[in-house]
């Protein structure tokens, strides 16, 4: 499937704001998703003839459900206090991906439904119809949001964009409007387990390699278990960390983290999958189903600790949704989460994210590492959006932010921050998150990327910085992908646990 | 009883009660409506206490807002601060006896009204002068400015130029207080005041000035960050848990 042409933005000395033009981007449309897809997930398999009627009940629906999608709607002002804020507007100049006016397409809708002054004066408040002209721009928009949050922070009202994306899509979905590339992979990761499909027979044959290249390359036997029952650790993965480059070299790190502290572990084939695409529409249900997969695996194993890899929007669902979709946790009293609970162990944070269990197991002297093996590199770290704007690390807020720069800085000898305004809460997306990380809207990922690649060009002139570490498979995709197309080589891009894994000491 | 005092009366029970009914069912909309997800924007509060200070910084001093654009936050900030002590000034209008802050802040409120306008006035530049903010500006957002405008400058011609008669003025507020209605003084200034206040307390609940209870209700800052240590679940989620 040929791509369009389009040009790649040119990387400046600073992040700028462009002028706007319109309607540059209108043409970005992601592959719809076909009609098995659609109707495997439960949806219409092509836009049904009562799509509007549809569309406005599936919104008051989801208006009656949740408060952050009515509150954001009403309480917007049009201070344009967002309109610099989202690194897809700055890489594209299209207007309609300003978080307000991303908003907005869903906001007009609302008002000529649901409120008293957009049924009255819809000219006056900016309401409008819900035509095909508005729904085609909500299939264009709506999928050029990576949910990222940033527009968030900075909203005196903290209306977060994102809300209102999930909501536009989950509605696009009911119509019959869902996108090829997400619901194609949830149909995968709620049949079989994991967003690649992979069968449990091929995540063995995997294991099995890499156990033996680690034996070849260090001369010390990690395994790489898999569905071991009785394990104390349940690790759960974003399952391009079995095959994709550099996502395996951190599998590996986590492998040997694992053997050196003398942790008895196991991964799981039924739940082999910490991406949740769930999260992207937010439909509650799809997404709790997903998760299930985790909960039930757990259970099954036995397992007292359960413990998320490298990954960004999964590390937001572990962290912030699996205790309330699965009881995953701590807290509930209900049966169902006190089965969860009786489990596991409250000696540890439940999920605990690798970071966390690394950091804490090299802090405490449990495993040893040598950073001058890192001594080739100069490494920056890349704050990924949904593990700095959706979860924490560690007790105290912030953590998320403190504890992989502490773990980098203790198994490598040179680093260096980006520049502020572009990592910790202010960090940008890599231009791929959110579903979006697709063939089809590699324009979009392309242009999103060039605040990131702006403020990565700086600390590269500066420092020569020659890696940039990370923690999510969807940055790691991504920028792999698209930061050889502004010049830089994709060996610079890779997880924290592939430097744990040069650095630490195996016995 | 003149016809004016009568309309004006009239005018200004409706629309207390509109503002009234608007914002409480407003309030409890928000309210009833259920937050399923965790999703306070991190670095978040870890305890309620934290929460508070978060909302009050909010509140008080627009940190996020702050944090994203000092040209909004400076013109903001000055409207807000300058409107809220012209509020309070206009509490002598209200009380009697005056209470003792009213009386202290009273001569402040006087300056404010200057501060709110040139506030307003920076606000409005900003949807001709900056092409993304005209992009997204409705008429109502221009109408809005100019509505607020028009009361914050009808307000300082009675105070700095034309004075009205705020004797009678008082007795007519207390009046309606009490529901023994008395004579407006028929001052064409003050009666176009007065219009365009009750017109705003009508927009009020129907309009983008919900952001005013609507921060207080917003997940992303309203939210505990401690999903780890407490399971939170909607009434609605948590029958999805009774099917396991």
């Amino acid at each position: 499937m040929a791509v369009a042409d389009f040009e790649i933005p040119e990387i400046k000395s600073d992040i700028e704001v462009p002028k706007y033009r319109k309607g540059v981007m209108a043409h970005a449309r992601t592959f719809p998703a076909s009609k098995p897809i659609q109707e495997n997930l439960g949806y219409p398999g092509e836009l049904t003839e009562d799509w509007k009627e549809r569309a406005i009940d599936k919104m008051g629906d989801l208006l009656g459900k949740y408060r952050s999608l009515k509150v954001f709607l009403d309480a917007c002002v049009h201070c344009g206090a967002c309109t610099d804020k989202c690194h897809y507007y700055l890489g594209t100049s299209d207007p309609k991906n300003m978080p307000v006016a991303r908003q907005d397409l869903m906001r007009q809708v609302y008002r000529r439904y649901f409120t008293p002054a957009g049924k009255l004066f819809p000219k006056l408040v900016g309401a409008k119809d819900l035509t095909r002209e508005v729904l085609d721009d909500w299939y264009s928009y709506y999928y050029q949001c990576s949910e990222c949050r940033r527009c968030s922070v900075y909203c005196p009202y903290g209306i977060d964009t994102a809300e209102i994306t999930m909501a536009g899509r989950e509605i696009l979905s009911h119509v019959g409007l869902g996108q090829k590339y997400s619901n194609e992979i949830l149909g995968k990761v709620l049949k079989i387990g994991n967003n690649l499909g992979l069968p449990g027979s091929a995540l063995e044959d995997t294991l099995e390699g890499l156990e033996e290249d680690i034996e070849a390359d260090t001369g010390v036997a990690v395994k790489m278990p898999i569905d071991v029952k009785g394990a104390e650790v349940l690790l759960i993965t974003p399952s391009a960390d079995f095959f994709s480059e550099p996502h395996v070299e951190s599998l590996i790190g986590y492998a040997k983290v694992f053997h050196a502290a003398g942790i008895s572990w196991t991964m799981s084939t039924y739940a082999s999958e910490a991406a949740n695409f769930g999260l992207f529409d937010a439909n509650y249900d799809v997404m709790r189903k997903a998760a299930m997969r985790i909960r039930d695996a757990a259970l099954e194993l036995g397992v007292k600790r359960i413990v998320v890899g490298e990954c960004g929007h999964a590390r937001r669902v572990a962290y912030s949704f699996w205790n309330t979709l699965t009881g995953i946790g701590y807290g509930g009293n209900d049966p169902f989460s006190i089965e969860m609970q009786k489990q596991l162990d409250p000696a540890y944070p439940q999920p605990q994210h690798i970071c966390e269990l690394t950091n804490d197991l090299i802090k405490s002297g449990k495993i040893k590492v040598d950073p001058s093996r890192n001594d080739d590199l100069v490494v920056t770290f890349h704050d990924s959006c949904n593990v700095a704007r959706g979860s924490r690390m560690g007790t105290e807020a912030g953590g998320q932010f403190t504890i992989p720069r502490e773990l980098i800085k203790s198994v490598v000898n040179n680093f260096h921050n980006m520049e502020d305004g572009t990592i910790g809460e202010a960090t940008f997306c890599c231009g791929g998150g959110g579903g979006l990380l697709t063939d089809d809207l590699m324009e979009v990922r392309v242009k999103g990327a060039l605040p990131r690649a702006t403020a990565l060009n700086n600390v590269v002139k500066e420092h020569q910085a020659n890696f940039m570490a990370m923690i999510c498979a969807i940055c790691k995709a991504q920028f792999t992908k698209v930061l050889p197309k502004y010049g830089f080589d994709m060996s610079m891009v890779g997880g924290i646990h592939q430097l744990v894994s040069k650095a630490i000491k195996l016995d | 009883m003149s016809t004016v005092t009568m309309i004006y009366a009239g005018m200004f029970y409706i629309a207390t009660l509109l503002l009234a009914v608007g914002l409480i069912y407003k309030i409890f909309d928000y309210s009833r409506t259920p937050a399923p997800l965790v999703i306070p924007t991190t670095p978040a509060p870890t305890t309620r206490t934290g929460v508070a200070y978060r909302m009050a910084k909010e509140v008080v001093v627009f940190e996020s807002l702050f944090k994203s654009n000092k040209w909004i936050w400076v013109f903001g900030f000055l409207f807000h601060f300058g409107l809220l002590l012209v509020l309070a000034r206009h509490l002598r209008y209200f009380t009697q006896p005056v209470w003792v802050w009213v009386d202290i802040v009273q001569p402040f409120g006087k300056y404010a009204s200057i501060i709110m306008v040139l506030g307003l006035a920076g606000l409005w530049a900003r949807r001709f002068l900056v092409d993304r903010v005209r992009y997204i500006s409705t008429p109502s957002d221009h109408l809005m400015l100019l509505l607020l405008i028009a009361i914050g400058v009808s307000g300082m011609l009675m105070t700095f130029v034309s004075h009205t008669d705020i004797i009678a003025l008082k007795e007519f507020v207390l009046g309606l207080m009490y529901l023994d209605v008395q004579p407006l003084p028929q001052d064409g200034i003050l009666m176009v005041h007065l219009a365009l206040v009750a017109l705003l307390m009508v927009i009020f609940p129907v309009s983008k000035l919900l952001h005013a209870p609507g921060l207080f209700f917003s997940p992303t800052r309203n939210q505990v960050d401690n999903p780890r240590e407490h399971r939170h679940v909607a009434a609605w989620a948590a029958r999805l848990d009774q099917n396991n």
